[in-house]
């Protein structure tokens, strides 16, 4: 019973989400292994070895690996994967892109976007956009997983480093290459990317009070959503909204400003790890589904906040 | 513009009970009659059965006619009507069953069945496909084509792709004109097309004003211990009589553990600040009500106008080159709170007339007045006109005294009193000015037997295009304000069964009104209530509006 | 050069599901279905491929019950050629789908693969990769860009904080993300036509495939319902809340 866990990295640093991944691996067996394929990418490999829980890190640096193609790395970890009982990756768009090529290759099933470990077979899993979760069991000996990230927390790192092995490069496929990558260097995150979301609501009045929840999301470099009433109101435009309709977002942390809380909006953003409202109405729906509450005038509150976080 | 033409004999708008019944008889008599008849269905629901909701208690009579291998053909007839049960709720906590003795014969159930109409349609249009009815869902149409003789060509369906602000979107596809010889509008409800034919055509000029109530309605899973199927119950009284409104609720058992509530409001109420919606909420409290639907769950919710005016509402249903059908003219039963049956024969008897004349060489375009001996000669017409007086009854004398007439007329006299009453005031007309109205404190939702407002739209599983021109018009964009607010406190804030109608405060500190249309039902209750008659229903982008499975 | 679109029937996006009682599967019973709206993008780019010259024939394939017929059936109304459908009942997982569409590209021999990145329903997002991987080509997933060369496909893909371009070796197989295109309306005729096209229907055990599903589904329920928490008095407390409590900021 040992974990492969394929590390999720852009050769310098070493992705959070694959910190998660670790200590989902850990659960299953205190045999963790870490992949880290790239190129000149020793810097992620001295970070993973040294995350809590993993016991050796392999390494492969080469050419073939820099840009990480599923076409390139599957072959690779298809083989290693003979002597694990798992394999492991976040739920990133890379994990995403290469671990079902993996199952395919060893003839298994994928588990997706696993957010609790019941059992060594046994996961839980979300369904319709979250709508509904499923528990579900692998028939399969082997097991490819993805890991979504913001259900596990991240493993921590230690002062003691794991081994970290060389591993041979595979063989090149020719079947792909990378052209160009193109990061978003937007000041503001993408809404269903960013940890920190703030999202305003018909509470703003109107389209001009709104750049106060964008002062509030300067603050703390979030990225900035709305409820339908907003949108509705042409307060922000359609890309902002927040729910069953709009955008499904899960960030660490989630302000509502102004919103009521209906239900299509929530359903938008349940899933977000803490949320905090504001709002004038101690009755408003979204207090029940609030970790922090403020009953209050935003338009006092909200600029108290920017300041407190300015100061800070 | 240059739309593009598709050319059909018969042209129906609408896939419910009345539009399918055409295609099916009409389809029927052309292979009887070895005759060549091609025939279409437009459906603005995403798929039949989408925007079809209803109690619903089904009288087979029609269908039996329709379709007499209905129970080989497995039509969703599942529950047959074990018990019928009828109360007045005479307060909050305190019922009176009305001894079976005294309950007027139309509400007698038996040999009846309970269904989902939706599911019915769903079954119905699988057999209207089997005889080569082309049904095409998500395809509302948005017009008539009425040429230069006055004569209905057809209609023509939605342009789709058409952004909030007018401009064509990249994906723009222009409506198409449905050319028949003969159109046959099945909207159901206030169709928007049937107003404007009734309109144009003066259809209602001999007919005393339509009346409308506004039904809500749920479906919940009750535990089975709780569960009696077969079971049906009707009634009235609390809580609508606490504001002077009238209408009545029911509570059917189906199959699956799975229980039908619903509450009909009148929507001749005087009250401003009645919300239907809310009377329904905490219609559900009601100890007679929520033994059933305690430790249950919610799973779909939902609403629907109903024509209830009866027979001296009725218009002419004949025009040149069209007929209206079902309850886009009105032809729902009130007394027996039944409207599919009475539909489907009204379709029906469309389909023999439109053959009867396209056999004999009519090349389209008549009015058939055919249709009126067809439907005078038919049980349709004495069954509505025996029940002529069970609307207005209670409108005149409200629910006890106009209840003890109708039972009187209906259990004693089989309906022929030779009395006829007549209700002649118009619903949206009845509205008093909020000084005069005392504010309703409805209570607050308790999530476990009554909910908010959005909480249950999102069960409807509604949803249109957002980026689409708004589909309830209004004329005078200041009315709401200068009219609604001021004089009655924005009543459509509280009948509206989807929080489509908004007062909100502008950037000005002014209040003007915010329409959610995507949250929109198809109703209708807007187009009826509004007391200018300010706002009109129009199609939206075909398969927009609510997803009702099993409703 | 021909291109396979492999679609799926799901439960339609504005549906709200919910556990069945029991707790062994999801309601859908009478729910609206439609086309899995990832594969509807996969199918406009196809047809949009074929109206750009570069493409030869669309063919679309879905498998399921018999109703998947009508999810073809809208495919070809938008402008396919022809359908495939492989009916069976046993529920169909990816790595089962894979193979099946595996089997139908040898028949077909097509130069490009183009289907959704994931369903709506299971959220799996793992066919387009495992058939790619079963057929040993290159793979462009959550396309929002493709363009078509002689030898190769040139294709950008929306990935965590932006987006990358892939040249892709054809054959491929591409899956679709959502700001690829905005999917057409059929039209009415089309619709008409579309009743006329060719649609040839397989059972698993004519293409020689084991689609015995390797997921068990134990149990569905909603998600847990979120407690209301505190209320906190000021902007002060909240921060001390969010820094010392939850550690979020």
């Amino acid at each position: 019973m040992s974990v492969l866990v394929i590390a999720d990295h852009n050769n310098s640093v070493l992705n959070v989400a694959t910190l998660s991944t670790i200590t989902a691996a850990g659960q299953l067996s205190g045999d963790v292994d870490v992949l880290v394929a790239g190129k000149n990418c020793q810097a992620v490999a001295d970070s993973a070895a040294k995350i809590s829980g993993v016991k050796r890190v392999l390494i492969c640096d080469s050419d073939i690996c820099e840009a990480q193609l599923a076409e390139n790395i599957a072959p690779l970890v298809h083989q290693l994967a003979e002597k694990y009982s798992y394999v492991l990756s976040a739920a990133t768009t890379t994990g995403k892109n290469l671990l079902p090529r993996i199952a395919a290759l060893l003839d298994v099933a994928q588990i997706s976007d696993i957010i609790s470990i019941e059992s060594e077979d046994t996961f839980k899993r979300p369904f319709y956009a979250g709508n509904v979760i499923a528990t579900v069991q692998s028939t399969d000996s082997k097991k490819v997983i993805t890991v979504r990230a913001t259900a596990f927390s991240a493993a921590v790192s230690t002062d003691t480093a794991a081994p970290i092995e060389a591993i041979a490069a595979p063989v090149e496929s020719a079947l792909s290459k990378l052209v160009s990558e193109e990061l978003t260097k937007s000041e503001r995150p993408e809404l269903t990317a960013a940890d920190i979301v703030i999202s305003g609501g018909r509470g703003l009045g109107n389209k001009e009070n709104f750049k106060i929840i964008e002062a509030l999301a300067d603050c703390l470099g979030a990225a900035i959503g709305a409820s339908r009433a907003a949108v509705d109101a042409g307060f922000v435009p359609n890309d902002f909204q927040v729910g069953q309709t709009g955008k499904i977002v899960a960030p660490k942390l989630y302000i509502a400003v102004g919103i009521s809380g209906a239900i299509q909006h929530l359903a938008g953003m349940k899933d977000s790890q803490v949320i905090v409202a504001i709002n004038k109405d101690a009755d408003a729906p979204i207090f029940q589904a609030t970790d922090y509450g403020i009953v209050g005038d935003l338009f006092k509150i909200v600029p108290e906040l920017i300041e407190a976080l300015n100061n800070a | 513009m240059q739309r593009e033409k598709m050319e059909y004999d018969v042209v129906i708008v609408g896939a419910g009970p009345a539009g399918l019944s055409t295609a099916i008889r009409l389809r029927q008599l052309a292979i009887e009659n070895d005759l060549e008849l091609t025939v279409c269905v437009l459906e603005k629901g995403s798929e039949v059965g989408a925007h079809i909701l209803s109690g619903a208690v089904f009288e087979p009579r029609a269908l039996n006619e329709l379709i007499p291998d209905w129970k080989d053909k497995q039509a969703p007839l599942k529950t047959a009507v074990s018990e019928d049960e009828v109360y007045f709720l005479t307060s909050p906590d305190k019922a009176y069953k009305v001894p079976n003795l005294f309950v007027p014969k139309p509400m007698h159930n038996k040999d009846n069945y309970i269904v989902s109409l939706g599911n019915v349609c769903r079954w119905l249009a699988e057999r209207a496909e089997e005889l080569e009815v082309d049904i095409f869902p998500g395809f509302p149409a948005a017009d008539v084509i009425i040429d230069e003789a006055n004569v209905v060509r057809g209609v023509i369906t939605n342009d789709m792709g058409i952004a909030a602000d007018g401009k064509q979107k990249d994906n723009f596809e222009p409506g198409m004109e449905l050319i028949g010889k003969y159109t046959i509008f099945a909207e159901g409800c206030r169709g928007h097309l049937g107003k404007r034919l009734t309109e144009h055509f003066k259809l209602d000029d001999n007919s005393d004003p339509q009346h409308y109530g506004l039904g809500i309605k749920e479906l919940w899973e009750i535990p089975e211990a709780q569960h009696k199927p077969g079971l049906v119950i009707h009634g009235a009284g609390w809580p609508l009589n606490e504001s002077g409104s009238t209408g009545g609720f029911f509570l059917y058992h189906l199959e699956n553990n799975q229980v039908s509530v619903g509450l009909i409001t009148d929507l001749n109420y005087s009250n401003p600040y009645v919300s239907p919606y809310l009377e329904f909420q905490r219609f559900k409290h009601h100890p007679q009500i929520k033994q059933y639907l305690k430790g249950g769950r919610r799973i779909s919710y939902g609403a629907r106008a109903i024509t209830k005016g009866g027979y001296f509402s009725l218009p002419k249903m004949v025009m040149p080159g069209a007929i209206m059908v079902g309850c886009d003219a009105g032809t729902l039963n009130f007394a027996k709170i039944k409207g599919s049956h009475t539909a489907m024969k009204s379709g029906m008897l469309a389909a023999e007339t439109v053959v009867e004349a396209l056999s004999n060489g009519d090349e389209g375009g008549q009015t058939l007045t055919n249709y009126v001996e067809r439907f005078n000669a038919s049980w349709l017409h004495e069954e509505l006109q025996s029940s002529r007086n069970f609307g207005p009854a209670i409108h005149k004398w409200g629910p006890y005294i106009g209840g003890a007439y109708n039972y009187i007329e209906q259990n004693w006299f089989a309906g022929k009193l030779p009395f006829d009453l007549h209700d002649n005031s118009k619903d949206h007309q009845q509205l008093k000015n909020k000084q005069q109205a005392n504010k309703i404190d409805y209570p607050l939702a308790d999530n476990s037997i009554s909910f908010d407002l959005l909480s249950s739209v999102y069960l409807s599983s509604t949803n249109h295009e957002e980026d689409q021109r708004c589909h309830l018009k209004l004329s005078n964009a200041d009315t709401p304000v200068t009219i609604n607010l001021k004089d009655y406190d924005a009543p459509e804030q509280r009948y509206c069964p989807a929080g489509v109608y908004e007062i909100v405060t502008s950037e000005k500190g002014e209040e003007q009104m915010q329409i959610n249309a995507q949250n929109c039902l198809h109703c209708k209750t807007c187009d009826i209530k509004d007391p200018t008659q300010n706002i009109t229903w129009i199609s939206p982008e075909g398969g927009g509006g609510p997803n009702y499975p099993n409703m | 050069m021909k291109i396979l679109v492999p679609i799926k029937r799901v439960v339609d996006y504005n549906v709200r599901v919910r556990p069945t009682t029991d707790h062994t599967a999801v309601e859908i019973s009478n729910a609206k279905m439609s086309m899995n709206p990832f594969d509807e993008i996969a199918v406009e780019e196809a047809i949009r491929l074929k109206e750009a010259g570069i493409a030869s024939e669309v063919v679309v394939a879905s498998f399921g019950v018999k109703q998947c017929q009508e999810t073809i059936r809208t495919a070809l109304a938008m402008g396919a050629d022809r359908g495939i459908h492989v009916e069976t009942d046993v529920e169909l997982q990816p790595l089962s789908v894979a193979k099946l569409l595996k089997a139908i590209v040898d028949k077909e021999n097509p130069g490009l693969v183009i289907l959704g990145k994931q369903a709506i329903d299971d959220d799996a997002n793992q066919t387009g990769q495992m058939l790619a991987s079963l057929l040993n080509w290159g793979q462009g997933t959550f396309a929002c860009g493709i363009k078509v060369e002689s030898e190769t496909v040139v294709v950008t893909r929306e990935i965590d904080g932006g987006t990358q371009t892939l040249s892709l070796k054809l054959p491929a197989v591409i899956t679709t993300d959502l700001r690829l295109n905005e999917p057409r309306y059929a039209k009415l005729p089309d619709i008409m036509k579309a009743k006329k096209k060719p649609l040839e229907s397989f059972n698993p055990e004519d293409l020689s495939v084991d689609i015995t599903p390797r997921l068990k589904l134990l149990e569905v329920t909603e998600p847990p319902k979120r407690e209301g928490g505190v209320i906190v008095d000021d902007v002060a407390a909240l921060l001390d809340k969010l820094r010392n409590e939850a550690k979020v900021i």
